[in-house]
């Protein structure tokens, strides 16, 4: 350190000093530590500052006594007080004051003029020592502290640099986009990332304004919050939008824009940082694309026509909208039959007419998958618009497709289904668009069928009948009635016919025709006849233990599927059993087509029925197709000739010769064959004299009576 | 401890518009490193004490009797912290005078303070100067400066010369004591001189002091001697322990004059078990 100096300063001659002399300045020294200490900080204890000052002193015998007379050594102690820190205020006062007071009776000097003059001659130099030692002192430290302040300064100023180094680094080397606007929109700062990414140099961007930036397709809350925020009204907001490069080429981006105050808040600048996010939009574009087309066929796919589709539905744009829901026609065959890979190609070719035949606004082509294809039209006028489309897509499909050689003729089945929007839904359209084609497949393929709620509205109830029926035969929703079979020689009750009837709750009564195909196709037309044939049989018996050998047989119908159950002869005799009901008291009709077109073992169990002694019948003959040679072999007993052929024999005055001929051929052939013959149909009293002219055997129909309930039969029987 | 606006590397404001406590101090040890504004605050604590100067002394007196009694006890190495203006007697001065290789840092905020400090220091290689806050104990401790010259492995002699009682209790005085005791290892010294007298030796006068000072300078708090022993717990104090700052070691009789037990501060040296 510069103040670093040895301040024992040591006289010269100290030991030269007499002694008495020697206590004297020691003396004087301690009065003057005294006097000086605590004026200024030395680094120096009690003792160490009296030595000092005795060596001082010293200094100052000497020179009052040297010859010649010198005051350089007043000047020198006032020079090394100073250097040892004695710098306090009252330091030098004290100092010469004592210096005056004291010394000369301390060290035992006469104080005479010389004496007097000398000293008064040091205090003087000591003064003066003193002053341009504190002097030079203090200059020098108040240079060191301007000099340190500088430094400070500068160094402050270089961190600052430094910072602003770094932030200038930062900003210039940042991979992401920034600028700096002031609050009117001018740009004022770019760096070198947003210059590349929108391909404009800063002097370039320097000329635009924030506005200038627009972009068409900027979403409108984009510039909603630019206007908030330069308004001060929000700090910073964050939005997806699209730059237009230098190059004309677009640049998706994810903007920051941030507001950046003054110290009173007041808005100042706006700062944006801007990622390209171009590539990453391209990339979701693409998978967006592909999650939402048909790789096969480019088609949309189901994922966008629904989206499409419930899009017109949630926008209302239009109030109408048409479907056609497209399938082709033995699709399957194909592909099986010449490959997959001719079946893509087929699909194709097929996604490319479609494509193709159905362009234009407010059209959407979609393949659903498989060979099942959609075409939707927003705002048709009328179905006839639809029905238009269907049929040029039909036209389309009509000349052949070259597939590898192959050249196949492939047709399709529209379902189509136009209609306002109001009050149904896109579930709704898709429901009906499917259940028309199945229609069009069901009518006979290659063509299109038009939505028709009143045949929807059957089919649901067939549906539902078909579903609640097997409930319904638990419940005893069933019932039979009987038609009586008359003996046309004496109008006698010899038979009934048994038909089922269904107390619906919901639809009423309803005659087998309503369900009895429903109960083929389901397979509960097996236990339904079953329980009718009890039911009958049971009704039987009663007939029977109250009219006794002139009650009537109970003649039950047999369905194709029953005819075919094996079980069929067991039920039967069970039930005859169990009612105790002679097999000849029962007949089972069947049709012509189950009874010719049945192979050997329900034949066989038709035998074995008829061996026990039950009557069978041909129903409805004459309308199939009968093998007339092979109608001799069967166990059969009676033949029911069906009402259509008793039209011609109806009236009262004149006869129709061609079906007067058929009927009595067949009666001939029947009693050729030695069986029975039953006219069914039978309305009018002419027909009833007709029929027993021709031979007939008995008569059915609403001339003798209708299908009645077993009570009414009763007392028919009882008349 | 920092209030987190700045970031620690950013400079300091260097306004010479305020006074510094360094520079103040400074002029009260008889020093021209200061300014006018330093020396109008000075003056004017001055006339509502005049004991004041007596006081500073005292402090600087109590940092040489400290910084002797550590190095007769082995310690060679010096953490001098809130150093101020290096003026004589600096604590390098006088540990290098008794062993030339023992090492200094000097710590201060206030830059211009340093920055002499770096101006004079230049070429003594065993003395480094840092400017920082030293309440960021972990900062200090991490300083190159720090970790370069003194080895942690050696006892330090912790130096806090009239700082606490610029640290007011909000800034847990405690805590930075606590963390530079676990900072160094055992067989350190720490000595501490703090200004306070005892409950109902209260002068208004040094109301009107530290009022000066807290609008002038800097924040200023005032502890008995029951707190300042406080603030060294955790260290064992040598022996008298906390006590009137003339009073702690005087180098002689002489130097303790009728006033010694009345003298508004303390003085304590500790060492770390």
């Amino acid at each position: 350190m510069t103040e670093q100096v040895d301040h024992r300063v040591v006289g010269p001659g100290r030991s030269n000093l007499d002694p008495a002399v020697l206590a004297g300045a020691e003396s004087f020294a301690r009065t003057w530590a005294t006097a000086v200490i605590g004026s200024s900080y030395v680094p120096m204890t009690r003792t160490e500052v009296a030595e000092h000052l005795q060596a001082l002193t010293e200094v100052l015998v000497h020179a009052l006594h040297a010859s010649p007379f010198r005051t350089a050594p007043g000047y020198e102690i006032g020079a090394r007080l100073v250097e040892a820190h004695f710098t306090g205020t009252d330091t030098l006062g004290r100092t010469v004051q004592l210096l005056g007071d004291d010394l000369l009776s301390e060290l035992g000097i006469t104080p005479d003029e010389l004496m007097r003059s000398r000293l008064a001659a040091l205090q003087g130099a000591l003064s003066a020592g003193y002053a341009r030692a504190l002097r030079e002192r203090t200059l020098a430290e108040q240079e060191a502290i301007r000099a340190a302040v500088l430094d400070a300064r500068d160094q402050a100023e270089a961190a600052l640099r430094a910072s602003e180094a770094r932030f200038r680094a930062m900003f210039t080397e940042a991979a992401i986009g920034i600028g700096i606007a002031d609050i009117e929109g001018r740009i004022l700062d770019v760096n070198q990332a947003l210059q590349d990414m929108l391909g404009f140099s800063v002097e370039e961007m320097r000329q635009y304004n924030i506005r200038d930036l627009m972009h068409p397709e900027d979403g409108s809350s984009v510039w909603r919050l630019y206007d908030q925020l330069t308004a001060g009204e929000c700090d910073h907001y964050r939005a997806e939008k699209r730059f237009r490069r230098a190059d004309g080429e677009q640049v998706w981006t994810h903007l920051t824009l941030s507001l950046v105050r003054d110290d009173h808040g007041d808005p100042q600048y706006q700062v944006a940082m801007i990622e390209d996010v171009t590539d990453r939009h391209l990339l979701q574009n693409r998978l967006r694309y592909q999650a939402l087309h048909d790789p096969l066929t480019g088609l949309p796919n189901r994922a966008l026509f629904l989206e499409r589709l419930g899009r017109v539905f949630n926008s209302r744009h239009q109030s109408r909208a048409g479907l056609c829901y497209l399938d082709l026609d033995g699709f399957k065959v194909i592909n099986d039959s010449l490959g997959h890979d001719i079946g893509d190609q087929l699909l194709v070719e097929v996604g490319r007419r479609l494509d193709h035949s159905v362009s234009g606004e407010g059209k959407l082509v979609a393949r659903m998958g498989g060979d099942e294809f959609v075409i939707l039209v927003e705002g048709s006028r009328d179905t006839q618009d639809i029905v238009n489309v269907a049929d040029r897509v039909l036209r389309e499909l009509e000349s052949p497709i070259r597939i590898g050689g192959h050249e196949l003729i492939v047709s399709a089945s529209i379902g189509i289904v136009e209609r306002a929007l109001e009050g149904t839904t896109a579930a709704d359209l898709m429901r009906d668009a499917d259940i028309t084609l199945y229609w069009a497949k069901a009518d006979g393929k290659s063509r299109w069928a038009l939505y028709d709620p009143e045949r929807n509205a059957r089919e649901v109830a067939r549906f539902t009948l078909s579903a609640t029926m097997p409930a319904a035969l638990e419940r005893d929703e069933f019932y039979v009635d009987y038609q009586p079979l008359v003996r046309l020689e004496d109008a006698v009750v010899v038979g009934v016919e048994a038909l089922v009837r269904w107390q619906h709750p919901e639809f009423g009564r309803l005659a087998p025709d309503r369900f009895i195909e429903l109960a083929e196709e389901t397979g509960l037309i097996v236990p339904l006849g079953r329980w009718v044939l009890r039911k009958a049989c049971e009704q039987a018996r009663r007939w029977r233990a109250e009219f006794g050998d002139s009650a009537p047989f109970v003649s039950v119908n047999l369905a194709v599927r029953q005819s075919r159950d094996p079980e069929l002869v067991r039920d039967v005799k069970r039930i005859l059993d169990e009612c105790s009901l002679p097999p000849n008291q029962l007949q089972l009709e069947l049709t012509e087509s189950a009874i010719m077109g049945t192979a050997d073992e329900p034949l066989e169990a038709l035998r074995v029925l008829s061996d026990m002694g039950v009557r069978i019948a041909i129903d409805d003959f004459g309308t199939g197709y009968s093998n007339l040679a092979y109608l001799k072999h069967l166990p059969v007993h009676e033949l029911k000739i069906a009402g259509s052929f008793m039209e011609g024999l109806r009236a009262e005055d004149e006869e129709d010769a061609v079906d007067v001929a058929i009927v009595s051929t067949l009666v001939q052939l029947a009693h050729a064959l030695e069986l029975g013959v039953t006219a069914e149909g039978v309305e009018t009293p002419a027909q009833a004299k007709r029929l027993h002219r021709i031979g007939c055997n008995t008569g059915q129909g609403w001339f003798f009576a209708k299908p009645m309930r077993p009570e009414d039969i009763d007392e028919l029987l009882r008349r | 401890m920092d209030s987190g606006e700045r970031p620690s590397w950013a400079p300091g404001d260097i306004d010479l518009g305020r006074p510094s406590i360094a520079r103040v101090y400074d002029y009260w040890l008889g020093g021209a490193h200061n300014f006018a504004v330093d020396r109008a605050v000075a003056d004017k604590v001055l006339a509502d004490v005049p004991v004041l100067r007596s006081v500073v002394l005292n402090h600087r007196a109590f940092l040489r009797r400290a910084v002797r009694f550590m190095l007769a006890r082995g310690v060679r190495q010096f953490l001098d912290l809130g150093s101020g203006i290096p003026t004589v007697g600096n604590v390098h001065e006088i540990a290098q005078a008794a062993d030339p290789s023992a090492r200094v840092v000097y710590a201060d905020i206030d830059p211009v303070a340093v920055a002499h400090s770096r101006a004079i220091l230049t070429g003594n290689e065993s003395v480094n100067v840092l400017q920082i806050d030293v309440r960021d104990v972990e900062a200090v401790v991490k300083s190159p400066e720090v970790r370069d010259l003194l080895d942690f492995d050696r006892p330090i002699g912790v130096l806090m010369i009239a700082l606490l009682h610029f640290v007011p209790d909000s800034e847990d005085p405690h805590g930075i004591v606590a963390a530079y005791r676990d900072a160094v290892p055992a067989g350190s010294y720490l000595a501490v001189s703090h200004a306070g007298v005892e409950e109902g030796e209260w002068d208004p006068a040094w109301d009107d002091a530290r009022g000066t000072y807290n609008r002038g300078v800097s924040e200023m708090t005032y502890r008995s001697r029951r707190e300042v022993e406080a603030l060294v717990a955790g260290f064992d104090l040598v022996e008298p322990g906390v006590a009137r700052l003339p009073l702690w070691h005087p180098e002689s009789l002489e130097d303790v004059d009728d006033d010694a037990h009345r003298f508004p501060g303390f003085g304590a040296v500790g060492r770390k078990a």
